[in-house]
């Protein structure tokens, strides 16, 4: 079942040439699980996603030579679906609701506020690589109105106060920074 | 998501004889096979139907809407060219509302890139400039989007021109279907939707692009072209398809 690794789009990508990636197993085992077959490429790249928080290029070269997808397949599903992003996240990820209810009780007018100060938009990075922002259609929080999620905690009720007070804590890295990726990786590292 | 699976699936024909439905198109009593569409057999019987993405030899897409016909009893319009016939049906080609459509999904694709005729390749042989004179559409009733697009000129034979790109897919059947290679996808959707060859990068640098031009010679307008030719000097010649397909088909006999 397991293909040749003969060319070079089939062996490891180059991210950590020395020692083996833990999430390339990860990966690995999500291809192997569905036995290879090429219907399994957005359950990979789900994979690769929770992984790596990313899709690189790299491996999306890699997935597509274990699964025999073509090239262009891979990059064309992981362009079609909003939830694969091609770029690394930032440190902290802040997702606004715009679904109809946290839109109507003011989501839209500290959305604005948020993008001017971070000075980028939707899906995107700031220059520091520290805050992504997003939006969302319905969290499905709609009792919570107006509702975001911060590092992947939901809040409920927001202001233009709490949203920026949140921000301003994760640009000047104080008592309320949460552990980042990075962070979290080295200390697996050292176990 | 499968931009190229074909939508018409042929039925078995060992088990069962293939059926001779007879039909009215535009009036006409024609008679067509069931696995065929109401483009194949109004083309069969000289019946005049508009299209652009659809191309002999190629799977259907559906995509461009440019062959709607309506259909006596229901309401909706259908894309003849993945409509399949059906005992008495009763198909109209051409009406005032169709025209009027055909108009409007013409400017449209027309308002959404930069498609400049006076500085195009294919000037003079272009199929979207063919069917604008063709449909009577003297001008285009939408503002022009103007989006900024690219141009790639990486590939040493071919380059390909964003900007009259009318999202056809032929380019991606052809390189799947026929030459097996499956360079070209489509990235983004909707309005943000592009061709790209491989994983979006240059085409010059594909690894897996054979370099045979078939997408060059497929395509409808002077998205993809031939490098060296000069406005209005690009003519395509996209009856190879129908060819090798009879040709291979003899070969597997």
């Amino acid at each position: 079942m397991t293909p040749a690794t003969a060319s070079p789009a089939l062996s490891s990508p180059s991210l950590s040439p020395a020692t083996p990636d833990k999430r390339l197993r990860i990966i690995d085992r999500t291809m192997r699980l569905h036995g290879y077959a090429s219907h399994a490429l957005i359950e990979t790249l789900h994979a690769v996603q929770e992984a790596f928080g990313y899709l690189e290029p790299d491996l999306m070269r890699y997935v597509a030579g274990r699964l025999k997808v073509p090239l262009s397949r891979v990059y064309a599903v992981a362009t079609f679906y909003h939830f694969f992003t091609l770029k690394p996240p930032g440190e902290h990820t802040c997702v606004l609701c715009k679904g109809t209810a946290c839109y109507i009780s003011g989501t839209a007018e500290i959305f604005r506020k948020v993008e001017e100060m971070l000075g980028i938009h939707a899906g995107e990075t700031t220059a520091d690589g520290k805050i992504s922002l997003m939006t969302a259609r319905c969290l499905g929080a709609c009792g919570l109105a107006p509702a975001g999620v911060f590092d992947g905690t939901v809040v409920g009720n927001l202001t233009l106060d709490t949203v920026v007070n949140k921000l301003q804590a994760w640009r000047s890295h104080d008592a309320d920074h949460r552990e980042s990726a990075g962070d979290r990786e080295n200390r697996n590292r050292c176990r | 998501m499968t931009p190229t699976a074909p939508i018409a699936q042929k039925p078995r024909t060992d088990v069962n004889p293939v059926r001779i439905y007879t039909l009215r198109i535009d009036g006409r009593d024609v008679s067509g096979r069931e696995d065929e569409t109401i483009l194949t057999v109004a083309r069969q019987n000289g019946i005049f139907i508009p299209t652009l993405c659809h191309l002999d030899g190629l799977a259907e897409r559906g995509a461009c809407r440019l062959c709607i016909v309506e259909i006596q009893g229901s309401p909706k319009l259908f894309a003849a060219c993945v409509t399949l016939v059906k005992q008495d049906m009763d198909v109209i080609t051409d009406s005032a509302r169709i025209r009027d459509y055909r108009r409007k999904i013409l400017e449209l694709i027309f308002s959404e890139r930069n498609h400049v005729c006076a500085v195009c390749v294919v000037n003079g042989n272009c199929e979207l400039q063919d069917l604008a004179v063709k449909l009577g559409m003297t001008h285009v009733r939408y503002d022009y989007l103007n989006p900024p697009q690219s141009v790639d000129a990486s590939h040493p034979r071919f380059s390909l021109d964003h900007n009259r790109c009318v999202l056809c897919l032929r380019c991606i059947r052809v390189c799947k279907d026929i030459e097996g290679a499956s360079t070209w996808d489509i990235s983004g959707r909707g309005i943000h939707a592009r061709i790209i060859s491989d994983l979006n990068q240059p085409w010059g640098e594909s690894e897996t692009c054979t370099g045979c031009g078939k997408c060059v010679q497929v395509c409808p307008t002077g998205a993809l072209s031939e490098k060296g030719k000069s406005v209005a000097e690009m003519t395509k010649r996209p009856q190879f398809l129908p060819y090798l397909q009879m040709m291979r088909k003899e070969a597997e006999i």
